[in-house]
């Protein structure tokens, strides 16, 4: 539909705007560059040998006189740094597993209780109801600094502190997700429900068999923010955790006096930013759902 | 009948006890905790607010986050909707959208790495300024601190705020600017008259989300300059950080209602107006 305008648009107003079309292309190029920059700096870095690395960036990272520059590609591609992270730092697996169990714990809480708190909210009416909704709302958009302190009192209260349940659980029940796949669910018509309810069909069956299949989009869309969220989340682990072994890589800020420091740097960089990378790729289409969603107007 | 009327309150009910008791009941302490002395939890009636209101650091955080505030987010959401309108005419659209939703993607650990070499005082934006024949500065270590901020947070959110505008530009229908066209309206009065009252409601939703939004700066702030940045980039979150390390937990406690309070206060202030912006 949208192209079908633009094209009737274009046709219509054909003369004179070549130029000014692409200056606004040019203008939008380099924006984008911009924004993709960091990401080329980090895997051009992440292949660049140790002795470029340390002429380049030996400014920076080893005080030398002058400034850094960077080329866009390295003249000598390597995959040295991506073996070091692999075979000789075991902290960073660890710090790997942790981010991996982080996210799977609070994506698995969002998608048990939240689903369901969506589908009520979306499909059932109950007393008080737009209150319930209204407290989620809140929730949701007041930043953690606000609920820090009442996080970690609860956390203190029943020993989770230092733990990644304490990151885990308060994560699973964040009212964010709800809201989105509220969004989802309350598209579906009552009516379908209710010709299934006099076939016969029991509450959770029309969960199961209508809600979720119906919503699934919704789900993702929920999934792959809440990946993103949490892959890369760093207040929490910042205040709850002390010890290092519990480290997700969201926190881990490598060492960068060093040249063969900094080749690790930039490989463990992207390694961490790999799994986000991939949710993106695979479900750009879910998140700009779920980033609409989160905007409807309730 | 009642197992009727609650029926739905069941699906809520395992997520909302996890909402009560990870959220709702600790923040009832954190208020009842406000009004409590540090030491000896007798009443204090309000001398923590009074404590907070008068503490420098305090200040200078609120002060550095309505700075912050007002200086990203008209930039960001007027540099969004711009590219909107102009990715939305094209069939290239979608690729150069998907560059600006990258960074969404990219975790702020890794962003650091960049800002780090990036804005060193020997790093390479200097390194390309001297080229330019300008002078270089230490970027993260003065005045600057704060626009480098502005910067990553516009950076990291056009993407978000393009897919909102978007939305709200697919929203519109065609038809109303074909019969403008008949009537021999041009471009920009089509995008004065009709693009933008009708984006009215998107705009709303979209400040709040970008305000909210921009609590996250600190994650940038925090990896590329620590606990004690430079003070023109001392934020909320700091603030907050170093009262924990502290224990000083009366005025945290004091600070946290009074921030929601005033959250809550903008939000349902531009809920108003927004209601009475969408009809």
């Amino acid at each position: 539909m949208m192209e079908k305008k633009l094209i009737k648009k274009e046709l219509m107003e054909k003369k004179g705007i070549h130029a000014g079309k692409l200056l606004l292309w040019g203008v939008l190029a380099v924006l984008a560059a911009i924004a993709l920059y960091p990401v080329f700096f980090l895997v051009s870095g992440s292949v660049m040998g140790e002795d470029e690395l340390g002429s380049y960036l030996g400014p920076v990272v080893s005080g030398k006189e002058g400034y850094a520059e960077f080329p866009l590609l390295p003249a000598y591609p390597t995959l040295r740094h991506y073996v070091e992270v692999f075979l000789d730092s075991p902290e960073f697996f660890v710090m790997f597993w942790n981010s991996v169990k982080i996210t799977f714990g609070v994506l698995a809480g969002q998608l048990l209780a939240g689903t369901m708190a969506a589908w009520g909210f979306a499909k059932y009416d109950f007393p008080w109801k737009k209150g319930f909704f209204l407290i989620y709302m809140i929730l949701m958009l007041l930043p953690f600094q606000v609920l820090m302190l009442s996080d970690y009192l609860v956390l203190d209260r029943l020993g989770l502190t230092d733990n990644l349940w304490g990151i885990i659980l308060p994560g699973a029940f964040s009212t964010f997700p709800v809201f989105i796949m509220y969004r989802f669910f309350v598209e579906l018509p009552d009516s379908l429900l209710e010709s299934a309810r006099l076939d016969g069909a029991r509450e959770w069956q029309l969960f199961c068999y209508i809600g979720l299949p119906i919503g699934s989009s919704g789900i993702i869309a929920a999934m792959v923010l809440g990946f993103l969220e949490y892959w890369s989340l760093i207040e929490q682990p910042l205040t709850f955790l002390k010890e290092k072994r519990l480290f997700p890589l969201s926190i881990f800020l490598p060492d960068i006096t060093s040249a063969s420091q900094s080749g690790m740097a930039f490989a463990a960089s992207v390694i961490t930013f790999f799994p986000a990378l991939l949710v993106f790729l695979g479900g750009q289409d879910y998140l700009e759902q779920g980033i609409m969603a989160g905007a409807v107007k309730e | 009948m009642a197992k009727k009327k609650w029926r739905g309150f069941f699906w809520i009910l395992p997520s909302f006890s996890g909402v009560a008791a990870f959220y709702l009941l600790p923040y009832a302490d954190v208020v009842r905790r406000s009004f409590l002395g540090a030491v000896d939890n007798r009443f204090a009636g309000i001398s923590n607010y009074q404590a907070i209101m008068g503490n420098t650091a305090f200040r200078l955080a609120v002060r550095n986050t309505i700075k912050f505030t007002l200086s990203c987010i008209p930039v960001l959401i007027l540099l969004a909707l711009a590219c909107a309108v102009a990715l939305c005419r094209s069939k290239y659209g979608g690729v150069i959208k998907s560059a600006f939703l990258m960074p969404m993607a990219l975790p702020a650990v890794s962003v650091a790495l960049v800002w780090r070499l990036l804005f060193h005082s020997q790093g390479l934006l200097n390194y390309w300024l001297e080229h330019l024949g300008l002078a270089g500065q230490d970027w993260m270590n003065g005045k600057s601190a704060f626009w480098i901020l502005v910067l990553s947070y516009i950076w990291k959110n056009l993407g978000y705020d393009i897919v909102l505008w978007m939305a709200g530009l697919a929203g519109i229908s065609e038809n109303i600017y074909e019969a403008a066209k008949v009537d021999g309206a041009g471009e920009w009065k089509c995008f004065l008259h009709i693009t933008l009252p009708n984006l009215k409601p998107s705009f709303y939703t979209i400040t709040v989300l970008s305000f909210l939004n921009s609590f996250k700066v600190f994650r940038e702030a925090y990896l590329v300059a620590g606990d004690y940045p430079h003070e023109s980039i001392y934020m909320m979150q700091h603030l907050f950080n170093n009262w924990f390390r502290n224990f000083s937990f009366d005025k945290m406690a004091a600070a946290a209602v009074v921030e929601s309070v005033v959250l809550l206060g903008l939000i349902l202030l531009l809920q108003k107006t927004w209601d009475s912006g969408a009809e």
